[in-house]
């Protein structure tokens, strides 16, 4: 397994690859990913230098700051979670935005019309809601998937706009707060419907729940016998079903979990910040969860951290937006940085050595 | 509902299918040569962006067309780099573009938002055959660009399958390690494949937002990109049926439009919905087909091809 490049230099594969280099390819990565969009921005005469410094001081530069960044955190770990699971067995959900908008929309029917039940009891069905139809929105892509094997990438991400579409009939339409002033959203959430905040921060206890999903994935995921059936199903269906495994049975399982964790962070976001539902429930949560995924390689404590990473670019982003640049600009350096991401992964895989003369 | 009206949808229903049309067909060129590339709806609002900044600027639309087929090239390029030489996931890759493309295109269209377009694509009827009744008016009272791709189908359709150009194009496709082996450089043709996808792509944008909608708004592709993705499936990786699925899923789209505009009591939401819904159930019926056929995709479809691993 050699190839000849570079005269005295030859490439040659590898299959393990350590720690530290992972780590060095992972963070050389990022840095070319911000230079390469830097360039972008100094092509059309701005400093990027500048838009980065600005980037980390809105977000991590404050008490406030650093808040907010574990504020948009917490939706983007969720769903980041939910879509790893999916890419575990090679199932390509990217339909994590609107299985998050059909678990808000589940989350935010018992807010509305079951105000008067206590917090203990409010709560947990609106959890148990979110759960669900977020779970039922990845089940309309797993089901054909399962059966005959159609492409899940493009009818999971085909959703997220009908659940976008779903959601805005109903804050124009029916469920629209009359008291308004006819702005696209609900009436806020009775207290019991919402999920208690630290002191004077907007973040909400559904933090625990992030961790607790996390903890308890990482578990099923390395030390599982049903997360080694996972990996061996997504890596080959006819290793699978030769040790019995079935594989329908995952697919709609996995997908199922995989929708209805992006389903809980659609709850947590209406019941645990916005305390209503209104059309802008999410600044793309769902696509950047995949993002994270990726940069995480799937393992669910990095994910936790890279969501802080780009629960800081996200706040960063909004405060751009008082300089005049558009917030969905952050989604170029969040594209970049995966390009270099995903080109690296050779080089864990491939290792450049001296010939031997 | 009156003929005229259903010659007014259909007509509006082949503008619809347009800017679908041309990214379809650019994502038929790059899947033939066995690369996926998702980032569709990326290339197209860097290209929707690009054309309509220089062809307002300039006054030429035809300049802004120009620039948003290199823009969709170079944005292909990056596709090509990652999965080609660094042979990394093409499902990633495709969706790192699309993530990025959306950034960018806000990001270099910051400026542009409100501003009115100066010169955009117009209807010019064609001579003689607009007249014919009914056909004439739905295909041949269009803009230069519909009459530009539909040549673009017939001259993919006969590069495809009667030139050694296409059949190069297959095979990398089918199976690449045999044109490699034929002493052709597969690496070479399956560049210019996404590249040339990445054209296609450029050019579906800029109709959207020089022809389709003249203006810039930020996403303003809305989902079209992943239904052009969707579409090549239901085409079969065939030009032709990349026209006719284009401008059925256009003729969807307008009757939406219409219905609304006649007061049909469905929210307007739910009438949006319609080109998605359909394009899914068009995805699940035509995957079976394929599988029943057993012909159709590509089969070194989205694997990297390396020399060593021959």
């Amino acid at each position: 397994m050699k190839r000849k490049l570079l005269g005295s230099w030859e490439i040659k594969k590898t299959n393990t690859s350590s720690g530290l280099k992972k780590v060095v390819i992972s963070v050389t990565s990022i840095i070319l990913g911000l230079i390469f969009a830097g360039l972008f921005v100094l092509l059309t005469g701005k400093n990027p230098l500048e838009l980065y410094t600005e980037i980390v001081q809105s977000s991590v530069g404050s008490i406030y700051g650093l808040s907010e960044t574990i504020v948009e955190m917490i939706p983007l770990a969720l769903c980041s979670l939910g879509v790893s699971l999916a890419f575990r067995m090679q199932l390509w959900n990217i339909g994590a935005e609107g299985q998050f908008y059909m678990g808000a929309f589940g989350a935010t029917y018992f807010a509305l019309f079951f105000s008067g039940l206590p917090k203990l009891v409010l709560l947990p069905l609106m959890l148990l809601a979110g759960l669900i139809c977020g779970g039922l929105w990845a089940l309309i892509p797993a089901l054909p998937k399962a059966f005959w094997n159609v492409n899940e990438t493009i009818s999971s991400l085909l959703l997220n706009y009908v659940a976008y579409l779903w959601i805005a009939y109903l804050v124009y339409g029916p469920w629209k707060d009359p008291k308004g002033n006819n702005f696209p959203l609900t009436k806020p959430f009775s207290d019991n419907g919402t999920i208690p905040v630290f002191g004077n921060t907007r973040i909400s206890y559904a933090l625990f729940l992030m961790f607790i999903i996390a903890v308890i994935l990482f578990f099923i995921l390395k030390h599982s016998k049903w997360g080694y059936e996972i990996r061996v199903s997504g890596s080959s269906r006819k290793a699978a079903d030769y040790a019995g495994m079935s594989y329908i049975k995952n697919v709609l399982l996995v997908m199922f979990l995989s929708g209805s964790i992006s389903g809980i962070a659609g709850m947590a976001e209406v019941s645990g910040v916005l305390h209503r539902l209104q059309q802008t429930i999410s600044p793309g949560y769902g696509y950047t969860a995949i993002l994270i995924a990726l940069l995480a390689r799937l393992n669910p404590i990095s994910i936790l951290l890279v969501s802080f990473l780009m629960g800081g670019l996200l706040v960063g982003g909004y405060s751009l937006q008082t300089s005049g640049f558009p917030s969905s600009m952050v989604s170029m350096f969040q594209g970049s940085i995966l390009f270099f991401v995903l080109a690296g992964e050779m080089f864990n895989n491939y290792r450049l050595v001296r010939k031997k003369a | 509902m009156n003929l005229n009206y259903l010659i007014a949808i259909l007509a509006s229903g082949v503008v619809a299918g347009t800017p679908i049309l041309y990214a379809s067909l650019g994502e038929v060129i790059t899947e033939r040569a066995g690369i996926l590339n998702l980032g569709v709806e990326g290339m197209m609002l860097v290209g929707a962006v690009s054309a309509f900044y220089v062809g307002t600027f300039s006054q030429n639309k035809w300049l802004g067309l120009l620039v948003a087929i290199v823009a969709g090239g170079l944005m292909a390029l990056i596709h090509a780099v990652i999965t080609i030489a660094f042979r990394a996931n093409q499902v990633a890759s495709g969706l790192a573009l699309t993530i990025f493309g959306t950034g960018l295109s806000a990001y270099l269209g910051r400026t542009l938002v409100g501003i009115p377009p100066t010169s955009t694509f117009k209807t010019v009827p064609l001579p003689g055959l607009s007249q014919i009744p009914i056909i004439g008016k739905i295909l041949f009272n269009q803009d230069l660009m519909v009459y530009l791709s539909v040549i673009l189908v017939i001259v993919l359709w006969f590069v495809f399958y009667k030139t050694k150009a296409g059949l190069l194009l297959r095979a990398a496709g089918e199976n690449p390690s045999a044109v490699d082996a034929l002493g052709h450089n597969i690496f070479l043709v399956r560049y210019a494949a996404v590249i040339g996808g990445g054209m296609f792509a450029g050019a579906g944008g800029a109709y959207l937002s020089l022809a389709y909608s003249p203006s810039w708004v930020e996403n303003m592709s809305a989902g079209r990109g992943w239904i052009a993705v969707a579409l090549v499936i239901f085409a079969v990786w065939d030009p032709a049926r990349a026209l006719l699925g284009a401008w059925l899923f256009g003729v969807i789209a307008s009757l939406g439009l219409h219905l609304q505009a006649l007061g049909v009591m469905i929210p307007s939401y739910f009438l949006q919905m319609l080109p998605y819904i359909f394009t899914f159930i068009v995805l699940v019926i035509t995957t079976r087909e394929t599988k029943t056929r057993r012909s159709g995709t590509p089969a070194a479809l989205g694997i990297p091809y390396s020399r060593e691993e021959r």
